[in-house]
């Protein structure tokens, strides 16, 4: 039979002032950890449900986003009609054309400003993504100066609550609503009229990206081929899905990338802390170790022992850690992506992240529980009964 | 009866030609050279000689933690060289009671689990497990410090826990090193009593090593190690 865990338990207790340090230790990481990944998730969320697989957006041949792109208003109903194009109840074709322009307002708080992206549209936006929603106030009226705001940009910048003025290209436009977007980019957002926006912002007779829904995603390919193979449009058509990902690709590899350096220097760390921690209890506790062997406890049994003393004192951390990641969930964090506009994100903090903070915490525990363990049952039992 | 069991059931510990030696860089130290030694079951054998004279080594090696360089160490029956690393522990278990100068209990365990440990090697229950580690502390007259812990005992107290730990698997042997070295004389007195009562009430064959006369002279048989060789 093994030693009982509650020896364990009260030898962490006895030693509470190293216990309660490398409780800490272990739940400083822990946190770290969590919230990295909390951020990496909340990030790819936004990333992720950003544009549907359905959708395609064409742009001007050769343009990196839609902000370096121009296609002239024939050249977009030409393609809109193209048959692979779906269309709406009205027998319309699902054809969204846009006009985007950045525009900088002050964060709250900071007062620094930050890029957001201004996107006209027509009505047929609403159909062609489906997941824009206006949770407070109503939605613009077309032909009028008015806008309404994607929810995390309300979060994040002052100005632009319901009722207020947001100076664009020296019009004044009045904020009438705020929409969600599944958690998506959008929100990042603030939109408007095309009517209206277009020849406030000098760009009438045209679109600088047509968003398209297409009949179904397998049409993509050669809808693309087709309309580049077109020399008098000079446009390109990608997956919306894609579009966005690529925008943000880097920023969110280097987020990962960051994430998992951080992950892995603080877990060595915390392992090499737990490790000392328990060599120095292993020590402490050679004579006791020596002592229990004599009364015929087998190797196995000890190395057990404190692996899981280890063990147990990772897992009070882990779940220390975890809790103080946890009012992390929901904070809205931004950065920029290659567009240069904000893409606001919140972090979440999941009951799956939560096991993988805790596992990793187990691990840290185990890791650095067994090499002082393994030690301390293989010293000779009379040399273990010499120490002091 | 197993190969192992090869001993005459009378005699409790027998040591034949045992060297005990230790390499020190390139110096080879004989602590033990060829030794031979009996105890009948039921002796109450007192080992005495100068420091460095190989006597912990000699009841190390009757205790089965530590092996002999070469001969034949039986003890209760058991050739110990002839068992593995586990086995050994378990026969420990069985056969061996220890107490130690500094009375090695556990600090965070109070005296009832201190007394109870040895028996998580049993397959008794916890009820009779309570129950035996208490009739042991009650003989060594500490029922009523049951919940103590060590820290709170004095040095004769946790001898005399030590001591109901030892006893308390009934085992064959009991080895005692310098069980009174770190006790003052009233002590030390109550000590050997309860030694010296194990041995005649209930028949525990008793290997004791010591400094001390007063000790020696409680045993039946007083042996002197001096260099690794008995001399009496
Ligand atoms: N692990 C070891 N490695 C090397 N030498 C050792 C080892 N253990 C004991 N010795 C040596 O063996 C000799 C006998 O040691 P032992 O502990 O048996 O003496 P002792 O008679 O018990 O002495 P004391 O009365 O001081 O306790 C000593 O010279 C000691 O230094
Ligand atoms: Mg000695």
């Amino acid at each position: 039979m093994a030693l009982p865990l509650s020896y364990n338990v009260r030898n962490l207790r006895a030693r509470w002032k190293v216990t309660l340090l490398a409780i800490f230790g272990i739940a400083l990481v822990v946190a770290a950890f969590v919230t990295i990944l909390s951020m990496a998730r909340g990030f790819n969320i936004a990333l992720s449900s950003t544009g549907s697989d359905n959708n395609a957006i064409v742009t001007q041949r050769g343009s990196m986003s839609e902000l370096t792109s121009w296609i002239d208003i024939g050249n977009a109903n030409l393609i809109a009609v193209d048959p692979r194009v779906a269309r709406g109840a009205d027998g319309k074709p699902l054809a969204s054309c846009e006009v985007v322009v950045i525009t900088t307002r002050p964060r709250k708080g900071t007062n620094i400003p930050t890029n957001i992206t201004f996107r006209g549209v027509t009505p047929t936006a609403f159909n062609v993504r489906n997941n824009i929603k206006v949770v407070e106030g109503r939605t613009f009226t077309p032909g009028l100066f008015e806008v309404i705001v994607g929810k995390r940009i309300a979060d994040r910048v002052s100005g632009v609550d319901i009722g207020s003025t947001i100076n664009i290209q020296r019009k004044n436009w009045k904020v009438v609503g705020l929409f969600a977007a599944e958690d998506s980019s959008f929100e990042s957002e603030i939109w408007g009229d095309y009517d209206a926006m277009a020849p406030a912002i000098g760009r009438n007779g045209g679109c600088e990206s047509l968003t398209v829904r297409l009949t179904n995603p397998t049409v993509l390919a050669s809808f693309d081929k087709d309309i580049r193979g077109n020399p008098q449009v000079q446009v390109q058509a990608d997956s919306e899905k894609k579009y966005y990902e690529n925008l943000a690709g880097s920023v969110a590899t280097a987020l990962i990338m960051l994430a998992s350096f951080v992950a892995i220097v603080m877990g060595i760390g915390a392992v090499f802390g737990a490790m000392n921690t328990m060599y120095a209890i292993v020590s402490q506790r050679t004579r006791e170790i020596g002592t229990l062997r004599a009364l015929g406890f087998s190797r196995f049994s000890i190395l057990f022992s404190f692996v899981m003393e280890s063990v147990l004192l990772a897992i009070i951390g882990g779940v220390l850690g975890c809790l103080i990641a946890l009012p992390m969930n929901g904070y809205t964090a931004a950065t920029g992506t290659n567009a240069f506009s904000e893409l606001a994100f919140a972090f979440k903090v999941t009951p799956g992240l939560l096991i993988i903070g805790l596992s990793f915490a187990v691990l840290m525990g185990f890791v650095g529980g067994l090499l002082p363990a393994f030690r301390a049952a293989r010293m000779p039992i009379t040399r273990a009964l010499r120490e002091a | 009866m197993s190969a192992t069991e090869v001993a005459n059931k009378t005699t409790a510990v027998s040591v034949q030609n045992v060297r005990k030696f230790y390499q020190r860089d390139s110096m080879q130290i004989k602590v033990l050279d060829g030794l031979n030694l009996e105890v009948p079951q039921g002796e109450f054998l007192a080992l005495m000689g100068p420091s460095g004279s190989g006597k912990t080594t000699l009841l190390n090696l009757i205790a089965g933690i530590d092996r002999a360089t070469s001969g034949r160490v039986v003890v209760a029956g058991t050739e110990l060289g002839s068992l593995s690393e586990g086995q050994l522990a378990k026969w420990r278990s069985r056969n061996v009671g220890f107490i130690f100068q500094f009375y090695n209990l556990i600090p965070v365990l109070n005296a009832l689990e201190n007394v109870e440990l040895p028996l998580l090697l049993s397959p008794l229950s916890k009820r009779e497990r309570r129950e035996r580690a208490m009739t042991a502390l009650r003989i060594v007259g500490l029922a009523d410090r049951s919940k103590h812990y060590p820290g709170q005992l004095s040095g004769g107290q946790e001898q005399r826990v030590a001591i109901a730990r030892a006893v308390v698997t009934d085992p064959t042997v009991l080895v005692a090193d310098e069980p009174t070295g770190d006790l003052d004389h009233q002590s030390a007195e109550e000590i050997l009593d309860l030694m010296q009562t194990f041995n005649q009430e209930f028949g525990k064959t008793i290997v004791m090593v010591t400094h001390d006369p007063r000790a020696a002279a409680r045993a039946h048989v007083q042996r002197h190690l001096d260099k690794g060789v008995l001399t009496n």
